[in-house]
């Protein structure tokens, strides 16, 4: 029974909170190594292209409730994510029209390219703000729980609930969705053999007839759907306030590189490997220890770190790989 | 010739020195941030004290008296600092309503009113630390402090028989003092606190905190922090996860937004908040209700009262200058002399300009003790079926 309730305790508070914020993560990650694979730069207008997603999708949201269409227990906004997903298409193509465009017929070095991506950053964040203010939104509806605390003690007897949000669940679900279809797309279809091919080497990409620009596009737009899939999981499960979106950018660019720059694989190991050590190492485990040893007594809460720590650990994390394995766990670029 | 322009000179000094004039009065209050929701009232309040001695023309000879509103965010000390210097320099305001959070109210009085010599009087900056600061005596509050809010909300934990409790406060002056000051009364009549740990406010996600205080557990959380802010946030997540049931609320929780947010899921939980029962608090929320707005939106008697106490001393030293009329704040705010209501502004100030004494006694029962600020009478509410009542005073 100890067991049980230490078990129940650990994924209650350390691995279903993990779990999901690491799939948001990993959808991140996977959108800034994908452009960092064949864009080859750090796009830090990552972030807030992920709030301006999220920013659409609620407005959609919002009108689509206002109609009075619902998904019954799924949250309405996973209607109006495709509208979300394809103004940010719109507007990271326009934005690479505008900007990137220019950089890449100049052959610029990568660092001017990341500059740009700084100054995109500050545009988007304030359009974004335009758009729907600096506030916190909360959109989410249908059903909040799947398991609910008071449910499973009564269920089970336990003294120690467990709780699974619906947006938690659904946020792994549609994150195993999302990866299989990317990865599917990367390695069996033409279009995605072009772009493994034009990162591995561009000159020979162009002399085997691949159309660069093509390519670029097609980059953009997928990166777009991972953008706006990973902000909308984020502000459902979490809440949206667009100061946090540019906040996140430093765990996603942590879980990118530890993985791997430009390795779809290893963005998505990283996403998981910060999530669980910042959740991990700022929990107390005296709890889950008293239930395991009922004869120890721990003096204090067995807390490695005070959670105020807890964006530290990314880069600690990252700090340890770089200069153990710069290229990352699963081998990446590096430039 | 000399001798009528010197008479009409000295007509005109004496003119100058008795007739009416516009007197501003500031208000630092933070109309965006996280207490913002309380601000609108507190506004309304500090102005329904303000028209008041307006229309009846009574201080200082018929001077009108301007409210102008400046925002000190309540969490950005530059910011309110920069407000408050723009109320003194650029608008000539002779004294100050707010600042509203403790933080931002120190930083701006050491900074800018001090030096100055202007006085502000707080309806809401409740930390403990306000009560021993160099202020040349220009700081008072209609509130009290939170060391005695502390107590209270021991007292109210120990009668309804929780003997260890988690603390969650938000990372300020505001949250720390009196996490601090609830923490030293309630292990002093025998409780234990589990956990005293802070939380940042504007986080996405409060799972890693409530994790921690979970794991240290305790019959009921004590959630020092802002209702529009972190503070729900936790209880959010609290919730969530089953952590808690039972939530102890102190003064930035105790609000509408508390209700609307969680409804039925905080039943059971309890609170108190700064507010006086009385003849005065009834008096002044019907003239709240008049005037259009809710009189028992947190601290907006308190305001009424802030006011009211800057004008009416004016008037007791028959000078708008905040040097002269800071040394008569607490000679009316207390006895001797005939009490007064809301609503009797004009009274008083009849009185004052006669040369008499009143104690002024104001929406929230204002009796200031030493160091310029109130003892303080706590609401005690309760929340039960997705409703606040309010249980009693203490």
């Amino acid at each position: 029974m100890d067991i049980l309730n230490a078990l129940v305790a650990f994924l209650n508070f350390v691995f279903i909170p993990a779990a999901a914020y690491g799939a948001q993560l990993a959808l991140g990650a996977l959108g800034v190594t994908l452009i960092y694979g064949i864009l080859r730069f750090s796009n830090f207008a990552h972030g807030d292209s992920m709030a301006f997603g999220t920013a659409i999708t609620i407005l959609v949201t919002w009108g689509l409730q206002a109609l009075g269409v619902s998904l019954g227990p799924l949250p309405t906004a996973l209607l109006a994510l495709p509208v979300g997903i394809a103004a940010t298409a719109v507007l990271v193509l326009a934005t690479d029209r505008a900007v990137y465009r220019f950089y890449r017929a100049q052959r610029a070095a990568p660092i001017i390219f990341v500059m740009a991506s700084v100054g995109v950053m500050f545009v988007m964040n304030g359009l974004t703000r335009l758009l729907i203010g600096v506030d916190e939104q909360r959109f989410d509806d249908g059903a909040r729980f799947i398991i609910n605390v008071r449910d499973f003690r009564e269920w089970t007897g336990l003294s120690e609930g467990l709780a699974l949000r619906s947006t938690q669940a659904l946020t792994l679900v549609v994150t195993v969705i999302v990866c299989a279809a990317l990865f599917w797309f990367l390695n069996r279809t033409k279009s995605g053999k072009a772009m493994r091919a034009y990162s591995d080497n561009e000159d020979l990409a162009l002399l085997s007839g691949i159309d660069p620009e093509k390519v670029v596009r097609l980059t953009w737009i997928i990166a777009a759907a991972l953008m706006t899939i990973a902000g909308v999981l984020y502000g459902l499960d979490k809440s949206f306030r667009p100061f946090n979106y540019f906040q996140i950018l430093l765990p996603i660019f942590a879980a990118a590189i530890v993985g791997g720059l430009g390795n779809p694989v290893g963005a998505i190991a990283g996403g998981f490997l910060v999530a669980f050590s910042e959740v991990a190492v700022t929990y107390p485990w005296v709890k889950v220890a008293g239930y395991l040893f009922p004869d120890w007594q721990p003096g204090g809460l067995l807390q490695l770190l005070g959670t105020e720590y807890k964006f530290a650990v990314s880069f600690v994390i990252l700090i340890v790989v770089l200069l153990f394995r710069p290229t990352g766990l699963f081998r990446g670029k590096s430039v | 010739m000399k001798k009528l322009l010197l008479a009409t000179a000295m007509g005109a000094l004496m003119a100058g020195a008795a007739g009416a004039e516009e007197i501003k009065l500031g208000m630092s209050l933070g109309f965006t941030g996280p207490l913002e929701s309380m601000a609108p009232g507190m506004k309304s309040g500090a102005e329904l004290a303000m028209k008041e001695v307006s229309d009846s023309k009574l201080l200082l000879g018929g001077s009108t008296v301007v409210p102008v509103q400046g925002d000190s965010t309540c969490i950005d000390a530059a910011a309110a600092t920069a407000t408050v210097e723009r109320l003194i320099t650029a608008e000539g305001v002779k004294g100050i309503v707010g600042g509203m959070c403790s933080g931002e109210a120190i930083a701006s009085l050491q900074n800018v009113a001090v030096p100055n010599g202007i006085v502000m009087i707080s309806p809401s900056a409740t930390s403990p630390a306000l009560s021993t600061i160099e202020d040349n005596g220009l700081f008072f509050r209609t509130s009290p402090s939170d060391a005695r809010q502390g107590e209270v909300m021991a007292e109210i934990m120990m009668e309804k028989g929780i003997k260890n409790a988690a603390i969650t406060y938000t990372n300020n002056d505001y949250g720390k003092g009196l996490a601090d000051a609830f923490a030293a009364s309630f292990q002093e009549k025998g409780g234990t606190i589990t956990v005293n740990a802070a939380h940042d406010d504007g986080k996405a996600d409060y799972s890693a905190e409530v994790a921690a205080l979970a794991a240290a557990g305790g019959d009921a959380l004590v959630v020092v922090g802002y209702v529009d802010q972190g503070g729900s946030g936790v209880v959010r997540a609290a919730l969530d996860t089953g952590a808690f049931d039972t939530f102890v609320f102190p003064d930035g929780m105790v609000g509408q937004a508390l209700i609307d947010n969680f409804g039925e899921e905080i039943n059971g939980s309890f609170g108190q908040n700064p507010a006086a029962e009385g003849e005065g608090r009834e008096k002044f929320l019907e003239m709240a209700k008049t005037a259009g707005f809710d009189g028992t939106s947190a601290y907006a008697a308190e305001s009424y009262d802030a006011a009211a106490l800057m004008l009416l001393s004016m008037a007791a030293a028959k000078s708008s200058d905040p040097k002269v009329w800071k040394d008569k704040v607490m000679d009316v705010a207390n006895e001797p002399g005939e009490k007064i209501m809301p609503g009797e502004l004009a009274k008083g100030l009849e009185i004052l300009n006669g040369g008499g004494d009143i104690d002024y006694v104001g929406a929230s029962s204002i009796e200031m003790v030493g160091n310029g600020e109130t003892a303080g009478v706590y609401r005690e509410v309760a929340f039960d079926n997705g409703e606040m009542t309010v249980v009693g005073y203490r």
